[in-house]
């Protein structure tokens, strides 16, 4: 039932560094490497310690019927693993995790009622890895919610069978003291649809490496983010769409806000169209929002197309203040400039968030927001 | 009771530096009294609109505007809207994210002190809609955004009649609007000042607006200043013989 991808023609760029299982092929990253350029790698070193740990988070979860979540051995693991990890902190994790688990939807399930998986870190060291497989047919959302504190380290597989439709949703809302890598690898099934939204909030540092490839023709990939930078948090997100089947869709659109001394965020959008895969759609745009002097907001679409027929393909990158023509516009009706402000914030995550599809956890979402916004911007009136 | 314009000096900041573009305007509105400004490209009339709302970019250098005797000069945007002075732009902004309704509410309760009651303002803002032709779906969808150019117009003139400002800037809410978009938002504006305590200045390219809406004054304007006021016949003149014949008095 699985399919090997290791035999995927390897990539001649300095954007896909070589994947392994083998943790000696990941030698500790010394921050001038291409991939780790703009991640504090003193602060992030624990996540890169080759070594057991018995430790794990607090784990709550909500399994609708017919859901399965299942330990299952190391070996097992990779066999069904969508790819091998791609940098030190996935083969770390995969290396040493306690267990590995699996998450089941069976084949033609379509749940209505959203799988929630909620970690919480009472000051542990943690490294997982967990195998998803979203059955053909199957239509389910996942929230994976991290809070607390903790050093996590994470491999994710998530392979979605065909014709079927998966929203996965994480929220990384961990203390300000937290310390959150790993990498996130979907396969996509023929004519299927995966939509991931990706909210961090939290955490000290947060460095998350999602890669998308399709197993057949006519599959769509939707990928949104939310982040919310404050003085001295570094939160990453690499992204990578390997468009490897013709006929097949990505649409990337992550948005930060930035406010406090050193709040820094990254965000690398790579995009590529192989030779063989014709009628592709892509587009991909990160927008940072910079509320407060201080701040660094790296972001960089790369886009690499190997073939002529394609249907379209385009990314934007845009970093700026609030724009005064809205601001004005609101105050022009009475709303004072706090209030303005904290709407256009709101405005500007609105179409991320509505993308959840989890009413209750939208609205702790947009609380959130606002409570973040009471910072620097001001709290409602 | 009186919206008084006094000897308005307003600079733009430029690259080159500050440039004036208002050079000593005077105006009093009166409730019920409707002023049309009229003049050609580039004269500065939608200066004179963005400074008496205090729009960031353009500063008063000398003079004052006085709200039924509040100073507005020195008064932050959200300070003025909150006197009573409201502002339709000539090209209203686009708010992604955030819904019509969500905004109407915020500034009403900004303007008021208190937040609506929900039952009667959802009838509110929808009869505020219908009465400029806009569906009431407009109140889910973002500010401005997606709206054609005679919607945005139209949301404009609702949220006039909504809020119930004191005074209202219309910078010309004419332009863009095929006939029957213009009476609709004539009649918004008719509506507006029907109970004679509301003022406006009326700042238009055209005279086709002032078939709609009469007013009590016409004012010619260039190069930064009024440069000559007279009745409604002034804008026929205007029509038939165009702006040349004030320009020597704009130089003077």
């Amino acid at each position: 039932m699985t399919t090997t991808l290791d035999a995927a023609p390897a990539v001649s760029s300095h954007l896909h560094p070589r994947a392994s299982w083998d943790v000696a092929d990941h030698p500790t990253p010394t921050g001038r490497e291409e991939v780790w350029r703009f991640t504090p790698i003193d602060r992030i070193e624990p996540l890169f310690l080759d070594a057991l740990s018995g430790d794990n988070l607090a784990w709550e979860t909500s399994l609708p019927d017919g859901v399965r979540i299942e330990p299952i051995s190391r070996d097992e693991a990779r066999e069904r693993s969508v790819e091998p990890p791609a940098d030190r902190i996935a083969a770390v994790a995969a290396h040493n995790a306690g267990y590995a688990a699996l998450l089941t939807i069976p084949e033609g399930l379509e749940l209505d009622a959203p799988i929630v998986i909620a970690g919480t870190g009472r000051d542990d060291h943690v490294k997982e890895h967990l195998v998803i497989e979203v059955g053909r047919r199957a239509r389910a959302t996942i929230v994976l919610r991290y809070r607390g504190h903790a050093q996590f380290m994470a491999k994710t597989d998530v392979r979605v069978g065909e014709g079927a439709a998966l929203n996965m949703v994480l929220v990384a809302d961990w203390d300000d003291t937290a310390l959150h890598g790993g990498q996130a690898s979907y396969l996509v099934g023929r004519d299927a649809q995966v939509r991931t939204v990706a909210v961090s909030l939290g955490g000290k540092v947060v460095r998350l490496v999602d890669t998308a490839r399709f197993d057949g023709p006519g599959g769509s990939i939707e990928q949104y983010g939310l982040y919310f930078a404050d003085a001295g948090q570094h939160l990453e997100h690499r992204l990578f769409v390997d468009h490897n089947e013709p006929h097949t869709s990505s649409n990337v659109d992550y948005r930060g806000a930035l406010q406090g001394e050193g709040a820094h965020s990254v965000w690398v959008g790579n995009v590529l169209i192989r030779a063989n895969a014709t009628g592709v759609t892509t587009y991909e745009q990160n927008r940072n929002l910079v509320l407060t002097d201080g701040c660094i907001a790296d972001s960089i679409p790369n886009l690499e197309i190997e073939t002529g027929e394609i249907a379209g393909a385009g990314h934007s990158s845009t970093t700026g203040r609030f724009d005064d023509e809205q601001l004005f516009y609101l105050m022009s009706r009475g709303i004072p400039a706090a209030e303005a402000r904290r709407l256009v914030v709101e405005g500007f995550f609105a179409d991320i968030i509505r993308r959840i599809g989890v009413g209750e956890l939208e609205e702790k979402l947009m609380d959130a927001i606002r409570d973040e916004l009471a910072v620097t911007v001001g709290g409602a009136s | 009771m009186s919206l008084e314009i006094r000897d308005l000096h307003v600079d733009v900041m430029t690259e080159s530096g500050p440039k004036e573009i208002l050079k000593g305007v005077d105006l009093t509105i009166n409730p019920g009294e409707v002023h049309a400004i009229m003049g050609p490209n580039g004269s500065g009339k939608s200066t004179l609109a963005y400074a008496l709302m205090g729009h960031p970019k353009y500063t008063i250098t000398s003079g004052s505007v006085v709200l039924d005797g509040v100073d507005l000069t020195h008064l932050a945007v959200d300070e003025r809207a909150r006197t009573g002075l409201f502002l339709a732009m000539q090209y209203p902004v686009e708010v992604p994210g955030v819904s019509v309704a969500n905004f109407l509410r915020t500034a009403k309760t900004a303007l008021s002190g208190e937040a609506p009651k929900v039952r009667t303002w959802v009838k509110e803002v929808n009869a505020a809609l219908a009465s400029l032709d806009l569906d009431p779906s407009f109140s889910a969808r973002s500010v401005n955004e997606g709206f054609s150019g005679g919607e945005k117009k139209r949301s404009d003139i609702a949220q006039l009649g909504l809020l119930g400002p004191k005074y209202a800037v219309l910078d010309e809410t004419d332009s863009g609007l095929d006939i029957d978009a213009l009476r609709v938002v004539a009649d918004g504006v008719n509506r507006y000042l029907a109970d004679g305590t509301h003022g406006v200045l009326l700042i238009t390219h055209y005279s086709r607006v002032l078939q709609y809406i009469k007013p009590t004054v016409v004012h010619v304007y260039m190069d930064g200043r009024i440069v000559a006021s007279g009745g409604p016949e002034l804008a026929d003149r205007l029509e038939a013989e165009g702006y040349e014949q004030f320009e020597a008095r704009a130089d003077a």
